[in-house]
């Protein structure tokens, strides 16, 4: 405990340098910018800038991904506040009662009260994060390759079970991951898989240009295929503030968001929707206005807003931990610690153990600059909404390309790119999430090099993948989550037996 | 919570315009998965005492599963499930698929590819940027060519001279 802390303060006394706390504030406002523009995601802001980094050392360029983290996340609520069409399914919630408030007349408190409790709950999180990570550090540990194999497999059926609209779309998308994931040399014995004699082919598809692909090139192509060709109405906005009354009324939503929010970060099918529509529905019930409730009442931005925030910093507690991402910006945010050839896992803390601490330091600056930043920047962001889109996704399809590129410096990555950004287009065209096919991709050669050795421990007895008391309680979970459709409807008629 | 294949509001839909192009993704799938199933024999038979199974069986499995979630999809299809399309910002899902403005961003896309090497990232970008905002229906030639052009060069410096990005300087090489 003491010694986290310790580690913590020497994580910010690595970030306090002239240099990395100008690289944390380009972070920052970049991430708020790009976020702010419609159509992109802390994903894509991720996956876009990570080339940019190449050229870093790892701990600056998790500072700026750190800044660019939240920065996105922030961002993201300004859209949905201003324009009523929320970017990410996160944000829903924050749209319905922010855009009500703003054309009220109240743009600038909705605005703050997003702004403050991103604050709030980004820095409570983050003080979670560094409370609970270590914890699950030392539990993990002790696991064998059976057990990872387990919690992979946990991380593969969540994403493509719970979260999204359609099971058997999530795991068609989770199994297009994996395929793609198996491309290349195999690494235990050398063969070539689907690699079809093309040498590029061969040395795997990078990350960067799957992640830049699905997320960036499919996005704009979709988009482009649906212009609005009148663009939506902006809401003009001040200086964001909040009166006394608007503080009394935030406050407690703030935290009672935070307190949802994290511990569905932490889960692996926890995602961030559910605590903002759990957080929404606790606001209605306990506030003293319910009849302001869906005519812009505060409570509706402040806390769906803080628990957005407090999921996200609880989604780094596995990814840094166990090496599993439950949002796609952890995805990426994974595959960036990849390129630099960091495996997270439970040796992380120990290997790496400056890093870890420096980005979680960057963590607390990044959220600080975000609220010093924001609330005299918002009408500034308010104009980015006003871009010509032609301009704007042009510029999208302009960096993916630039990044695709600059990964390997082969034309051939560009072609790749294309055909990526044509599978992500069909992806949207058809509903299937684009969640479960970035994590199989990502996880899927994880999964596959510990479920053969754990056949290996075992002397190829397939037992041996089935491993232990851990592992038992972790397929226990997995089956109750396919299971569980079946059992809501076998209550459904018990009670309408019932009845 | 995820909805199975067969909660009452996706039956409902039954009357709804039934969207047959879906099957097209199944086929798709199962595809796939047959190709991953045929690539995985070709494959010598590699194990040995380190790796009892050697590097045939995943592929065998997800090939096998890719054909059973095609076939399951098939059956959602038929009861009359649909995915949802995504919605966004700038999304209007009550337009249809604007096909030229698609392939014109996949030929600005391809042009930028082929010439990227030759002609150098700051003339190939300066099209792909050109290209693609004409194709999304900007018709102020001059300030788009200009904002290309701009922004092609501050990535060539900021980039690649700046961070030490690898893009290639192509003809220009020498000049820039």
């Amino acid at each position: 405990m003491i010694e986290n802390l310790t580690n913590l303060l020497d994580g910010f006394g690595n970030i306090v340098t002239p240099m990395n706390l100008l690289i944390a504030l380009i972070g920052v406002t970049v991430g708020t910018a790009v976020g702010v523009l419609p159509g992109i995601g802390p994903a894509m802001t991720v996956a876009l800038l990570l080339p940019v980094t190449y050229g870093m050392e790892p701990a600056q360029a998790f500072i700026m991904f750190a800044a660019i983290f939240y920065g996105g996340m922030y961002g993201g609520s300004t859209t949905s506040i201003l324009l009523n069409t929320p970017g990410e399914s996160s944000s829903v919630v924050t749209a319905i009662e922010g855009n009500k408030m703003a054309k009220a007349g109240r743009a600038a408190q909705a605005l703050a009260t997003a702004a403050i409790g991103s604050f709030v709950a980004g820095t409570i999180g983050t003080l979670l994060l560094v409370l609970v990570m270590p914890v699950m550090v030392s539990f993990a540990i002790d696991l064998g390759a059976p057990d990872y194999l387990a919690i992979m497999v946990l991380g593969f059926i969540a994403v493509s079970a719970v979260l999204g609209a359609s099971r058997v779309r999530g795991f068609a998308s989770l199994l297009l991951g994996l395929v793609i994931g198996l491309v290349g040399i195999d690494k235990v014995t050398g063969q070539q898989r689907l690699a079809f004699g093309i040498p590029q082919l061969a040395d795997g598809i990078d990350v960067v240009v799957i992640a830049v692909g699905i997320f960036a090139v499919g996005e704009a192509l979709w988009v482009a295929a649906h212009l609005r060709r009148k663009s939506s109405e902006v809401i003009p906005v001040g200086q964001p503030w909040m009166g006394k009354q608007d503080w009394r009324r935030s406050w407690k939503p703030w935290l009672r968001g935070t307190a949802l929010g994290f511990p569905f970060g932490v889960m692996p099918a926890g995602g961030a929707e559910i605590p903002t529509f759990l957080s929404y529905a606790t606001e209605k019930k306990l506030s003293k206005h319910p009849e302001e409730f869906g005519k812009g009442a505060i409570e509706g931005v402040a806390g769906p807003e803080a628990a957005n925030n407090a999921s996200a910093a609880g989604t780094l507690v596995p990814m840094l931990a166990l090496g599993l991402p439950t949002n796609a910006t952890a995805a990426v945010m994974l595959a960036a610690f990849q390129s630099y050839g960091i495996q997270p896992g439970p040796l992380l803390l120990e290997r790496e153990s400056t890093l870890v601490w420096t980005l979680i330091a960057s963590l607390f600056i990044g959220n600080l600059l975000l609220l010093v930043l924001n609330l005299p920047l918002a009408p500034a962001w308010a104009k980015l909404l006003q871009i010509p889109r032609p301009y704007l996704y042009a510029g999208i399809l302009f960096f993916a390309s630039m990044g695709a590129y600059a990964v390997n410096a082969q034309p051939f990555d560009l072609f790749l790119l294309l055909v990526l950004g044509a599978l992500g287009f069909g992806m949207r065209r058809f509903g299937l999430p684009v969640l479960p096919l970035i994590v199989g991709v990502i996880l899927g050669p994880i999964a596959e090099r510990q479920g053969r050795m754990a056949l290996q421990l075992s002397g190829g007895d397939l037992s041996g993948l089935l491993g232990g008391p851990v592992s038992y309680l972790i397929y226990a979970a997995i089956v109750v989550i396919l299971a569980w459709p079946l059992l809501r409807r076998l209550t459904v008629i018990r009670a309408s037996l019932k009845s | 919570m995820s909805t199975a294949t067969t909660t009452p509001e996706r039956r409902s839909d039954r009357t709804a315009v039934r969207d047959r192009a879906q099957y097209g993704v199944c086929a798709f799938l199962a595809l796939v998965g047959v190709l991953v199933i045929v690539d995985a024999f070709r494959i010598g038979h590699a194990t040995s005492s380190n790796d009892p199974i050697g590097p045939r069986p995943v592929p065998i499995l997800l090939g096998v599963l890719l054909i059973v979630v095609a076939a399951v999809y098939a059956l959602d299809v038929a009861r009359g499930g649909t995915g949802e399309p995504e919605g966004g910002e700038d999304v209007d899902l009550t337009s249809k698929i604007d096909w030229r403005t698609v392939l014109l961003l996949g030929a600005a896309f391809v042009v930028n590819a082929l010439l990227i090497e030759r002609l150098g990232w700051v003339i190939s970008g300066s099209l792909l940027f050109f290209g693609a905002a004409f194709a999304l229906g900007s018709r102020r030639y001059v300030l788009t060519l200009a904002i290309a052009i701009a922004l092609s060069l501050a990535t060539f410096y900021g980039f690649a001279i700046g961070l030490g990005v690898n893009l290639p300087a192509g003809v220009l090489q020498g000049i820039l």
